[in-house]
């Protein structure tokens, strides 16, 4: 117990003042953070959405949807790679039907060819080398296309990704700080934005697939037949809510349209003649080429403006529209216009994302959390410091001081490893300070035991400190593991507990254990005491 | 200066003497818990069911005006409400249940009635404070990771203490943390406070003191074991848990403040959860010297429990360990 060997002194000093020194910056008040030296560590411990208030959104994409979108543009390459073939390969009958895409080659001889032709259109997938379609020939002249399950894993790997693109850029768009978006899971995007306002705003700007589609009206279609939902051969019933001349839904053409994707910019602004919002979209040179051939064909027909498939307006197409610039009218305010400009700038998303949990704080709840939080957190403290020493005297002193010392380290590692406080992070703290405390409880009932069965000074500290040692090293790891278990198992701010509490175990007993008896041993070098109070 | 001793020295409480009777006590809590469980069942938080909390403060008036808001809730006619007090007085939680996998439902819900509460009660400083809103998918999702939590926690905690003791430990240490899980559930059965994701990190802060404690007393068993190779069981069990009782109090006394100070002072979000730790930090103290302990003397715990499987020479050399071992003071 005496020969605490010096370099032990000097690593436990050095660890410890390496730890304040972390701990500081987290500890500055707002304004005083500028003064603090640059060549100091600058990292701070976050604070979690629940204590800075703030938004956290978990998004889920509907695998069957992207399946549906794959379907879709599937037919419409082999259409297109039919039609490109020579000879042109004849085919009908073209059905999507459990999600399979098959149809007939119209002349049986051109079956081989149509195979050749689609064969190319299929990509491998995933590791093992499978295809993403599978191609098969039934009754002699069908063709199925059957989706993999490599295919459609990829396809949705893919579809997310590109997802997590569109949504960071519409976030970026809001100017919010420090957003976190991270994906999840297989189709899952988690979204924090810190200190945000208005919470639903941003759930509507997200949750906006914001697909854009020019269509042409079809004219034939009787009022009749759109109530009842048929349309007629080559078109298709939209929903059109805000519709003029009365009804629900209009027929459009199915072919024939553009998709309004090619863009450059989109602003919100206003119409020169009504004054009402509207969207002033630019289109890139390919899409510009798109609709002005669009218009040009049909002068004087309604052509309907459709997002998300809903129609947003059907105005007359009066002239040629040749600028490669349209507007998009259809019963805006100023605050729908602009999301919708945000959410075409940042493109469409390419599966509809669905907000399937959502925590939002708000920033007066959250301040008062932490002020309370932390003064109850002081209160503890300071009742337990007291109550330490005076039970324990000098040991007590020591017991203190490593415990101050704890909190300071716990706050340096979480700054270190840019952890996050939440408020059951707070609850943490405090538990981990008693389980410090509990270390240096036994610690010190050992030595007052081992006192009163006669032994001497020195001898008794030093069986105190190994004799409990190994209860505290036992509890404490049983500990670590429902610490780890709550981390992986548990979520949000649960996670922020664990973290602290995993943290807080290490140095508790590294503070508990080392540091305490390095104070006591210094303490006996020194004094060489004759009476041990305890 | 003269210190505080809680405990005075040399004390020497039966405390085994009265193990049948704790065990039929313990028993019959457990049964009262589930059947509590059972009948009443717990208050699910939006977290376990789905669903949305909207946590409101009104800042113009003192008292909430509760039954209004839940009238004016009612008149929506988007299902039922609870609607709870939680914090001061003018702060209120509204919780409203939609099972079954349905996100849009509600989002749909949680605008509209937060958009009601900002405008009809704008006179009232209505602020919103904290949405919650979860959807059964997640909701069920969360349930069950919960549970896993808990159950391999308990597991993986029962095996470590089974390596570094015997599997009489593992086995006793498994059964007390199963009397404080219980109890823990029946307290919110009967108090009716929310059971939401805090409080199963609760629950995991709870199994993880009250096996700071039985660790604590196994530890002066295993230690006495060896010291005492002909002292009775019971009578050993009682020594390592008065030997421990002074440690035991006194974390529990420290504990306690720290958990006082949260429960009194804390913020209102945390108190379901500081209130869960205060009951286990009890619980668990007691369950380590009445569960822990009756059920090692049942399955048989001896001073022979720690020198299995020796070989003749080991046999012989650790005799003369013990030898040297029995000369010290």
């Amino acid at each position: 117990m005496l020969d605490f060997p010096r370099w032990k002194t000097i690593s436990i000093s050095l660890i410890l003042a390496l730890g304040v020194l972390l701990a500081i910056p987290s500890l500055l008040p707002a304004g005083a953070a500028q003064y603090y030296p640059s060549f100091l560590p600058q990292a701070q411990v976050n604070l979690g959405l629940d204590l800075q208030g703030g938004s956290h959104i978990l998004l889920e994409g509907d695998p069957v949807d992207v399946a549906a979108q794959r379907l879709q543009n599937m037919e419409e390459t082999v259409r297109g790679a039919m039609r490109a073939a020579t000879p042109r390969i004849g085919i009908g009958d073209i059905s999507r039907e459990g999600g399979r895409l098959s149809f007939l080659v119209r002349d049986v001889s051109q079956v081989d060819a149509a195979r050749e032709a689609i064969l190319p259109l299929t990509t491998g997938a995933g590791l093992t080398g499978q295809r993403d379609w599978d191609i098969e020939v039934r009754d002699t002249s069908r063709i199925v296309l059957t989706p993999t399950e490599a295919g459609l894993t990829e396809a949705l790997d893919q579809a997310m990704e590109t997802a997590t693109e569109v949504v960071r850029k519409r976030i970026d768009e809001l100017g919010t700080r420090e957003p976190t978006i991270i994906r999840q899971g297989d189709n899952r995007i988690v979204v924090q934005v810190p200190g945000l306002d208005d919470p639903e705003a941003l759930k509507e700007l997200l949750g906006q697939t914001a697909e854009l589609e020019f269509k042409l009206v079809d004219l034939n279609a009787s009022p009749e037949d759109i109530a009842a939902g048929r349309a007629p051969v080559g078109s298709e019933i939209v929903p059109y809510p805000t519709n003029p001349a009365g009804g629900t839904a209009i027929a459009v053409r199915r072919l024939g349209g553009i998709r309004g994707d090619k863009l450059t910019n989109a602003q919100q602004s206003f119409d020169q003649q009504t004054n009402e919002p509207v969207v002033s979209i630019t289109f890139d040179r390919e899409g510009g080429a798109r609709f002005a051939r669009l218009t040009q064909e049909n002068v004087n027909k309604p052509f309907a403006m459709i997002l998300d498939g809903e129609v947003l307006s059907a105005p007359n197409i009066n002239e040629p529209i040749l600028g490669g610039t349209a507007q998009i009218s259809g019963s805006f305010t100023t605050e729908t216009a602009n999301q919708l400009a945000i959410a075409l700038r940042s493109g469409a998303l390419p599966i509809e994302l669905k907000v399937v949990e959502e925590r939002s704080v708000g920033p007066d709840l959250g301040a008062e959390s932490i002020q309370l939080g932390l003064l109850a957190g002081a209160v503890g403290t300071i009742a337990v410091l007291a109550f330490m020493i005076l039970t324990y005297g000098r040991f007590g002193v020591y017991a203190n001081i490593a415990l101050v010392l704890n909190i300071l380290l716990i706050l340096g590692v979480m700054a270190l490893m840019n952890a996050t406080l939440t408020l059951p992070g707070i609850a943490g703290f405090v538990l981990t300070i008693g389980a410090a405390v509990d270390a240096n409880v036994l610690i010190n009932e050992r030595i007052r035991e081992e006192r009163k069965n006669g032994r001497r000074i020195i001898q008794a500290i030093e069986v105190g400190y190994t004799e409990a040692s190994r209860a505290i090293f036992d509890a404490n790891i049983t500990n670590v593991i429902a610490a780890v278990l709550l981390f992986l198992f548990g979520s949000g701010p649960v996670r922020g507990f664990a973290v602290v509490l995993m943290i807080g175990i290490v140095t508790s007993v590294w503070t508990a254990v080392y540091v305490t008896r390095m104070f006591v041993a210094i303490w006996l070098k020194r004094e060489r005491p004759r009476e041990l109070v305890i | 200066m003269k210190l505080l001793k809680l405990v005075p020295d040399n004390t020497n409480f039966r405390f085994l003497r009265w193990r049948k009777l704790a065990m039929t006590i313990s028993l019959l809590t457990i049964i009262a818990s589930i059947v509590l469980v059972g009948v009443r069942g717990l208050n699910l938080g939006v977290d376990f069911v789905g669903g949305q909390m909207i946590q409101v403060t009104f800042d113009e008036v003192e008292e909430a005006p509760v039954a209004q808001l839940r009238s004016d809730i009612q008149a929506l006619n988007l299902g039922e409400s609870t609607i709870q007090r939680f914090g001061q007085p003018n702060q209120v939680s509204v919780r409203m249940r939609l099972d079954g996998d349905n996100a849009e439902e509600v989002n749909a819900v949680t605008s509209r009635v937060t958009q009601m509460i900002t405008t009809q009660y704008a006179e009232q400083g209505a602020r919103i404070d904290g949405v919650d809103s979860v959807s059964g998918k997640v909701s069920g999702e969360l349930l069950s990771t919960g549970v896993y939590s808990l159950v391999f926690a308990m597991i993986a905690i029962a095996i470590y203490i089974w390596f570094r003791f015997e599997w009489q430990f593992g086995v006793a240490a498994l059964f007390a943390l199963f009397h404080d899980v219980t109890l823990t559930f029946g307290f919110f059965a009967l108090t009716q406070l929310e059971f939401n994701l805090n409080i199963v990190a609760a629950l995991l802060t709870i199994i993880g003191y009250s096996l700071n404690d039985t660790i604590v007393v196994f530890d002066r068993v295993r230690e006495n074991l060896r010291k005492y190779r002909k002292m009775d069981m019971i009578a050993l069990l009682d020594l390592s848990t008065n030997e421990t009782l002074a440690r035991t109090i006194m974390t529990t006394l420290t504990m306690l403040i720290a958990l006082m100070a949260l429960l009194l002072i804390g913020p209102g979000v945390i108190f379901g959860f500081t209130a869960a730790m205060t009951l286990g930090l009890f619980v668990g103290s007691y369950s380590s010297v009445y569960m822990a302990n009756p059920i090692l003397v049942w399955l048989g715990v001896g001073a022979h429990s720690f020198v299995p499987h020796m070989s003749d020479a080991d046999r012989a050399e650790a005799k003369l360990k013990e030898g040297i071992g029995g000369a010290k003071p």
